[in-house]
């Protein structure tokens, strides 16, 4: 292994160190309050990313719970994720009114400009491509959020400048 | 206080504080249930048991709401019929239907419901739950069947403490399972099988071991031998319908006679064994204690491998707490395949044993490498007082018209010590008995043999025995206090193992068995209407076994005095061989090791 990988992998390691003593320390001021796995874990996705299997043990063993049950909550709500997310996340709505107006179409255009299905990350990390059931913004449709950024009256053609944003 | 309410035009009375379902069974009113299951779970998740409250806009599940003072009640009009057949005939839409490849067939909630709710078709077909089956050596797994009644959940979690069953996913998707679905047999699970007694069809139920014991049994070549553990005869009974509690020693030794063992042997007597090895194991680590040498106090029984397979991923690094003695049944194995085998001039691998456990963590413990001697397993299958029970049937012998029989000799015979070995608090008893006597040539200094304050249920029970007017060769011991404990249930070992782990336990000597109440209420016990007085009856039915036996002190044993005479004293050189075994760091998640027990 060359001197520079060695130094990068130390970095990240060190990132994940510090990740992870980010998390223990939300752990540690509510652990002791009823109900609080919920919260625990969206703090946890905010800070490590996503939720894999390794950093639910650590959250289960920290809170002294078993790792079923915190399997049971992230797996429950969509919120969480297990797999890796990009940095960005786009959401293409599907509700009712954008999907009349080609959401679908939107879809297909994304999965084949990012190389990605549904669900699914982008090779180089930037981008989670997902679909939502109406963001509430039907008259704008069909619409795509990006993080809290929404896009109004989208077309496969105006796709690459939305993208160029990031 | 009690509160006044009317439930179909009857006018009842209820303690305040009492649900719909309560007030009504305490009026002589049923309201049919599924997922309810007293003192355990009350979950609310299947709305069968749904009445109508005048005045509330939608059924309420009686079994969560309050009856409250005034109430007007309907169990049975026509809204709540129909409303209930509704929810019945939903759940059956994602459940596995093959009833007559089941063995939970005739012997099932959710069929009884079926007939019980006047249920004659079944309108909803769609997806089904296409999880398949997962097979551990005690437990099987079948999601096709599953209704997600969670009362395994429950059992689990609250209960034993281990928490490895839980709901996962959502909505259709959803399964009840080990954290990301693992198998159970890669998985924390100590295999307790509780989940397997609370389950109302057959989701959960114990991996069958009839079919390999049928091939034995007519297999010319096998000497086939039987071992049945000391609670199977208070449980055995109520595979045939007679009351908890009822012993049915004598039948018992019939029954398995007629299905054709070579030889019908008696755990009991390896519990006997077990109190010669243990207690001078115990005695050995007190006498280094107390002369300054190395010893891990303190010392906990190790009969129970649901509490060995617990302690090992919960507390890997604590493993020398426990006694290094094989658990009853896995020293008559060992004995019948070396020390009897000679005698009766058979090889090892021409012997076959079976053991009847009320257990389903035997079936693990039989699988475990550590478990085999000359290269065969001490014991070949395990079989729990369901399966005795189906066997039985099966091959058409009426129990209760059997005469009583009596176990073979020599490995038949026992002490009423061992007859306790079946309950919480029996294993420390049986073993103080022995101690006590050895130390200070005395027997126990309360009436009857019994030591009071570790009789009962509760979920940790202590005494201190000092030992005072020692014989001369104890001398060291004089006036030493000895602590004990006995816990029963994994979340009881889970609060003394987290005192032994800080190092503030200040027991010296403690017994855990891994279900509560001991073997009594196993994993492999028959599904009782009422579990907690099952508990309690057939504590009392083990309590008279013992003190209906002429000797109840495991070294008065006459079958096993001759015996060491032959294989030498106990925890000398054979023993070690044959009796004691090691244990397996596992870890919480099995990080430690790549053993598994999966099956498929």
């Amino acid at each position: 292994m060359s001197e520079h990988t060695d130094c990068c992998f130390c970095a990240a390691n060190m990132d994940e160190q510090a990740k992870y003593e980010q998390i223990a320390q939300v752990i540690d001021t509510y652990k002791e309050k009823e109900g609080s796995l919920i919260m625990v874990l969206h703090s946890a996705q905010q800070i490590y990313g996503y939720l894999p299997l390794e950093l639910q043990k650590f959250i289960a063993d920290r809170m002294g719970l078993p790792l079923s049950e915190v399997y049971g909550v992230v797996s429950f709500y969509s919120f969480f994720s297990m797999t890796e997310r990009g940095r960005h996340t786009i959401r293409i709505c599907l509700g009712t009114a954008c999907y009349v107006r080609g959401g679908k179409k939107l879809v297909d255009a994304l999965e084949e400009k990012l190389q990605v299905k549904v669900g699914g990350v982008t090779a180089d990390k930037k981008f989670t491509l997902e679909v939502a059931r109406c963001i509430g913004a039907c008259g704008l449709a069909p619409a795509i959020m990006v993080d809290n950024d929404v896009y109004k009256t989208m077309s496969p053609a105006t796709l690459d400048s939305m993208l160029n944003q990031y | 206080m009690n509160i006044k309410l009317t439930i179909n035009g009857i006018p009842c009375e209820a303690p305040q504080g009492s649900t719909i379902l309560q007030a009504a069974k305490l009026n002589g009113i049923h309201i049919p249930t599924l997922c309810y299951l007293e003192g355990i779970h009350k979950f609310g998740t299947c709305r069968i048991c749904v009445v109508e409250v005048e005045g509330a806009r939608n059924l309420q599940a009686s079994c969560m709401v309050e009856a409250k003072d005034g109430m007007v009640i309907h169990t049975n009009s026509k809204r709540v019929r129909d409303a209930r057949k509704v929810m019945y005939q939903l759940i059956v839409s994602d459940h596995n239907q093959d009833c007559l490849a089941c063995d939970r067939n005739q012997d099932c909630e959710l069929q009884a419901l079926g007939r019980e709710l006047g249920v004659t078709d079944n309108p909803y077909y769609g997806e089904k739950n296409e999880n398949g089956i997962d097979i551990s050596e005690s437990v099987t797994r079948d999601m096709t069947k599953c209704i997600l009644c969670r009362r395994c959940v429950s059992v689990c979690n609250n209960i034993q403490g281990v928490g490895v069953l839980n709901a996962e996913n959502r909505g259709f998707s959803t399964i009840i399972a080990p954290a990301a679905n693992q198998p159970l047999g890669a998985s924390d699970c100590a295999f307790c099988g509780q989940c397997t007694v609370v389950c109302p069809v057959g989701a959960l139920k114990e991996t069958s071991h009839q079919e390999r014991v049928w091939a034995a049994l007519n297999d010319p070549n096998k000497y086939v031998i039987v071992q049945p553990a000391p609670a199977v005869r208070v449980g055995i009974g109520e595979c045939f319908g007679l009351e908890p509690g009822t012993s049915q020693t004598g039948r018992l030794v019939t029954a398995l006679r007629r299905l054709g063992f070579d030889d019908v042997f008696d755990t009991n007597w390896a519990a006997d064994l077990t109190i010669m090895e243990e207690g001078t194991e115990f005695l050995q680590r007190v006498k280094a204690a107390v002369t300054g040498g190395k010893a891990v106090l303190p010392m906990a029984t190790s009969c129970s491998p649901g509490w060995v397979k617990f302690i090992e991923n919960n507390f890997p690094d604590q493993l020398g707490h426990l006694s290094s003695c094989k658990s009853p049944h896995m020293m008559m194995g060992a004995v019948l395949k070396s020390y009897y085998a000679k005698k009766i001039g058979k090889k090892p691998e021409d012997i076959y044993v079976v053991s009847i456990m009320p257990c389903t963590a035997k079936k693990t413990e039989i699988a475990r490498p550590e478990m085999y001697n000359d290269g065969v397993p001490n014991v070949d299958a395990v079989l729990t007082v369901r399966e005795l029970g189906d066997m039985v049937k099966s091959a058409g012998i009426d129990f209760l018209a059997l005469p009583e029989g009596e176990f073979d000799s020599p490995l038949g015979m026992s002490t009423g010590a061992a007859d306790i070995f079946g309950l919480t608090g029996g294993v420390m008893e049986a073993a103080l008995r022995t101690v006590y006597e050895i130390i200070t040539g005395r027997e126990l200094p309360w009436p009857d043999l019994h030591v009071p304050p570790i009789v009962g249920l509760e979920q940790i029970k202590e005494a201190t025995i000092k030992l005072e007017d020692v014989k001369p060769e104890w001398k060291i011991l004089e006036g030493f206090e000895v602590n004990i404990a006995v816990t029963s249930g994994l979340e009881g070992a889970r609060i003394i193992m987290d005192q032994v782990k800080a190092g503030t336990c200040k027991y010296h000597f403690f017994e855990v068995m891994g279900c509560p109440g001991g073997c009594i209420t196993g994993g492999g016990q028959p599904r009782p209407k009422d579990i907690f007085e099952a508990r309690k009856k057939r504590m009392e039915a083990l309590y008279a076994e013992d003190e209906g036996k002429a000797l109840r002190k495991s070294h008065e044993n006459p079958a096993l005095i001759e015996f060491y005479k032959e294989w030498g004293e106990p925890c000398g050189h054979n023993s070690h061989e044959y009796l004691h075994t090691h244990y397996v760091p596992r870890g919480k998640y099995n990080d430690l090791t790549e053993e598994t027990f999966v099956v498929k």
